[in-house]
């Protein structure tokens, strides 16, 4: 991959009021969420028994997907599986191509997002609508979404309304977000009723009853599984947990870390097919059983995607979802792509390890841990850029040697405040370029040390 | 080697060492009132919460909401509630879910109402049509007051010995907040979503 984060993040900021309002926008959920967690007096608790019951499912996971395709075969539904992309995506199409299912509605689902489903499919002569509002606006903008919970925050209600305006048939100028949001519920309705097919993602799979749970707002993905007689959904093996009973404590948290509210406005849980309908399960692994194999990053398979992290994350908030050019971003997406693919070598570099992900994670994800890992697992890759590298193995060395680095701290300050500004600032200085340098003390601190002691 | 065995043995060989799953029986907070606790609730999910002595007030309760009058199609699927509104249809003669789409109330049973998160339990065997709930533009439950529960624990301790099938919470009207934060009922399922209460002590159902 060409471009990296930095690059990315680097035009993302050129825009300076924009970044702000991006910062303020997504701050804003974080916000709510403290509110809508504060309120709940066991929340330490749940959250221990989220991370526990999410560590107990990954030690045993294989043995947890058959006994969920036992249950939901038995249940009436069909599972399949899927190594990687192009497998689930071939099945998915051979679902519909079975059926002559030429229009599908999709709710929201970042699994079928990092396979590339809807080009897949629409270069097979399938129309393919994503019904969640934020997942339309990007899909209408030709875009990816930016945020795993608000896929089109990085877009001005100006922006929707003009794309609306041209795809909707809105009016002019007009960008009331309760106006806009009425088109779209029209607009999609129609499609809702003409569709051949509806495909969801899986919030929760149950071993224990061979059920799935999918959680919205907007009441998508009810529409798109209650009107066709056909129902997709795709998951990642990593969605599985043990028993319907443990669902009390996910749902407890989910929304609560997602936007603040209690609970999403629809929790559906779906046991077999609709009478006269089918329900098909693909599940996919698509590199999480490598993931699950190395020790620090496992634990990024517990995450139930809720973006609290990106909310919180100040590099996130102030560089954009897309900036990190893979499905899921921010902290969480930053372990899971470059853990997969070598491409995002950036990623773990764009955090400060500040620990906020960690902090808010429901599941109490070690986030900030994991990223120095791979940034460890990186560097000995030699997918750190050779300036970088070249600069630590210095300063390991100065900070190695109390000789060198006295000789060092002794030129910064008799040096430094000597040479030109143009010439300190120039273009391989990359601490300077948006930084000023400390200005330089006299004396060094065991200067100052000894002559206070003696005095 | 099928894809299935293949992903089966490759979790198998990268799995960690067992470890126990946790008990959750301290979990869940208990309120002082728990009805008032739905009420405030319901209202902070955009919706209505409606308690009343009995039947006969849930009746007329139901009949006095603005969006049942102004209706011109009714479902009522909640027993010996609002069958007799002008514009019910009867549900069981509609063979395609689509033939709902100008439906504008349904009258639903909850099996249970959640004081923590107005999260409303509804039995799919009562839908008769799974799109009947989000597909109405106004949505009307109906609960007792013995079927409210403090937190989701226990709502999953009452329907864990339920018969295998579909079934949802509803907590509250279809929403989105996807333009610029800007919070608007009524995205692409039910517009109003009003909870009756029945405060009777009639027996357990």
């Amino acid at each position: 991959m060409a471009e990296g984060h930095p690059e990315a993040a680097a035009r993302f900021v050129s825009d300076d009021a924009r970044m702000h309002w991006h910062d303020q926008a997504v701050w804003w959920v974080r916000q709510k969420r403290d509110a809508a967690s504060s309120t709940v007096p066991d929340w330490e608790a749940l959250r221990a028994a989220a991370s526990a019951i999410k560590r107990h499912t990954l030690s045993r996971l294989a043995d947890y997907l058959e006994q969920f395709e036992r249950n939901a075969t038995a249940l009436g539904a069909h599972v399949h599986w899927a190594r990687d992309a192009a497998e689930h995506n071939a099945i998915v199409h051979g679902l519909l191509a079975a059926r002559g299912v030429t229009k599908l509605v999709k709710s929201k689902s970042m699994l079928t997002e990092e396979c590339k489903l809807n080009p897949y499919l629409e270069v097979r002569g399938i129309e393919v609508v994503d019904t969640d509002l934020g997942e339309r606006i990007v899909q209408l903008a030709g875009e990816a979404p930016s945020h795993i919970v608000m896929p089109a925050i990085h877009h001005r209600k100006e922006e929707i309304g003009e794309l609306f305006q041209i795809h909707l048939k809105t009016k002019p100028g007009a960008a009331d977000p309760s106006y806009l949001t009425e088109a779209a519920r029209h607009h999609l309705r129609d499609k809702f009723l003409a569709a051949g097919a509806g495909l969801t993602g899986v919030n929760f799979a149950i071993a224990e009853t061979g059920g799935l749970v999918v959680c919205t707002n907007e009441g998508n993905a009810d529409m798109g599984t209650s009107l066709p007689a056909l129902h997709i959904a795709c998951m990642g093996v990593e969605k599985l947990i043990p028993r319907e009973r443990d669902l009390g404590v996910f749902l407890r948290l989910l929304a609560r870390s997602a936007t603040g509210q209690p609970v999403t406005a629809y929790s559906t849980h779906y046991q077999g097919p609709r009478a006269g309908g089918e329900l098909h399960i693909v599940i996919v692994d698509n590199g999480r059983s490598a993931i699950l194999g190395r020790e620090a990053l496992r634990g990024s398979l517990a995450c139930i995607r809720c973006g609290a992290c990106m909310n919180t994350c100040p590099v996130y908030r102030r560089s954009g979802g897309h900036s990190y050019r893979y499905t899921v971003p921010g902290p969480i997406g930053s372990i899971l792509a470059p853990a997969r693919d070598a491409a995002y070598a950036s990623l773990p570099f764009a955090s400060t390890l500040c620990g906020s992900c960690a902090d808010v994670c429901p599941v109490r994800i070690d986030l900030h841990h994991q990223l120095l890992a791979l940034r460890q697992d990186l560097a000995r890759q030699k997918h750190v850029a050779w300036r970088k590298r070249l600069a630590l193995r210095v300063a390991a060395r100065v900070l190695a040697w109390p000789g060198l680095y006295r000789l060092a701290g002794w030129l910064a300050r008799r040096v430094l405040p000597l040479v030109p500004r143009a010439l300190l600032y120039v273009r391989w200085n990359a601490w300077g370029r948006q930084r000023e340098l400390p200005v330089m003390p006299r004396d060094s601190f065991r200067a100052q040390l000894r002559r206070r002691r003696l005095t | 080697m099928t894809a299935r065995d293949d992903i089966l043995g490759r979790l198998r060989r990268a799995a960690p060492p067992a470890c126990e799953p946790p008990t959750l029986d301290a979990l869940g907070v208990t309120f002082p009132d728990p009805l008032a606790q739905l009420a405030a609730a319901m209202a902070t999910v955009g919706g209505a919460c409606v308690r009343v002595a009995d039947r006969a007030a849930a009746e007329a309760a139901i009949a006095a909401l603005p969006q049942v009058a102004a209706a011109r199609q009714i479902v009522s699927l909640a027993p010996g509630l609002g069958h007799a509104l002008p514009g019910t249809l009867d549900l069981a003669a509609i063979d395609d879910p689509h033939a709902l789409a100008s439906l504008d109330v349904a009258i639903l049973p909850g099996t249970l109402a959640v004081a923590e998160n107005a999260a409303v339990w509804i039995d799919g065997r009562v839908l008769l049509h799974r799109a009947v709930f989000v597909i109405t533009d106004h949505l009307v439950l109906v609960v007792h007051a013995r079927d409210v529960v403090h937190h989701m624990h226990q709502a999953y301790d009452r329907i864990a010995d339920r018969p295998r099938g579909y079934g949802l919470f509803i907590s509250g009207p279809s929403k989105t907040a996807d333009i610029e934060q800007v919070l608007v009922v009524g995205a692409q399922g039910a517009r109003t979503c009003t909870l009756i209460v029945i405060e009777d002590a009639a027996p357990a159902r």
